[in-house]
């Protein structure tokens, strides 16, 4: 197997990720696009750790994924409390601080 | 060797089309399921890197825990469960502009830096014992603050999302 063909995928993957950030306008799904980035780097930091015969990879993977999951945690309360407060998680409506 | 550069094929295939499908679906519902074959494309691909630990916790933490956080905020915000026709903002060309850039930059610096490196499997295999070792010795430290990160995002969304 090449190394290659691991990193190609995350930096697929990271890049829909940045698609899916930038153009979806439901709450929700900025933040499955924002799992999807947090994901692609996980992979390299595997692919890398298998690379330098390094265990550190392997952790900073699993350090990655429990702070992902604080991260949902908030970002849901977040976009629950929009819903509520505005009755639309549309976010290009949320330009309050627009200059 | 063989076997598995067929099996990445497959399961690298399925997870970069399903990741397409989760950022161009118009029904909110299909999207998260796609998110799931993503997440599980890379338990798999983390199989294949001899990482077995972090595919189990891929599975239990994000096709687990997170998912069901998703489908309850779906549901919780009265997301319209069939098709939505306006489901990509107006700035969409910019987005994928920028997307397509971003990644053409990354394979290009990828492809030129590593080329063809083969992926040197004959390394010490890690165990779940020496991910736990290395966890509670030289992370102590990043791991207890792991551990207040956690206990603050729960009290945090506890704090945000009930209703007084």
């Amino acid at each position: 197997m090449l190394l290659n063909q691991f990193l190609l995928l995350g930096a697929l993957l990271f890049a829909v990720g940045v698609y899916g950030v930038l153009a979806r306008r439901n709450g929700v799904m900025v933040l499955m696009s924002i799992e999807l980035m947090l994901n692609a780097v996980n992979l390299n930091l595997v692919a890398f750790g298998l690379q330098h015969d390094v265990v550190s990879g392997q952790v900073f993977a699993l350090f990655i994924i429990a702070v992902a999951a604080a991260e949902v945690g908030v970002g849901l309360a977040i976009v629950l409390l929009l819903y509520r407060n505005r009755k639309s998680i549309a976010v290009d409506e949320f330009d309050l601080m627009k200059g | 060797m063989v076997a598995q550069n067929i099996a990445f094929g497959i399961i690298a295939g399925i997870t970069v089309l399903a990741a397409i499908g989760m950022v161009s679906t118009r029904n909110i519902v299909h999207a998260a399921l796609f998110l799931v074959m993503v997440l599980g494309g890379l338990a798999a691909n983390y199989v294949l890197l001899t990482a077995e630990f972090i595919a189990t916790t891929q599975v239990l933490v994000y096709i687990g825990a997170v998912m069901v956080l998703f489908l309850f905020g779906i549901m919780l915000t009265r997301a319209p469960i069939g098709r939505i026709p306006q489901m990509t903002g107006a700035t969409w060309p910019v987005a994928a502009l920028s997307a397509l850039a971003l990644g053409g930059i990354t394979v290009y610096a990828l492809i030129d830096r590593f080329g063809t490196d083969s992926l040197a499997t004959d390394n010490t295999v890690f165990r779940t014992a020496d991910v736990s070792d290395s966890v509670f010795s030289q992370y102590i430290i990043p791991f207890e603050a792991v551990s207040v990160l956690l206990l603050a995002a729960l009290i945090g969304a506890v704090v945000l999302a009930r209703r007084d």
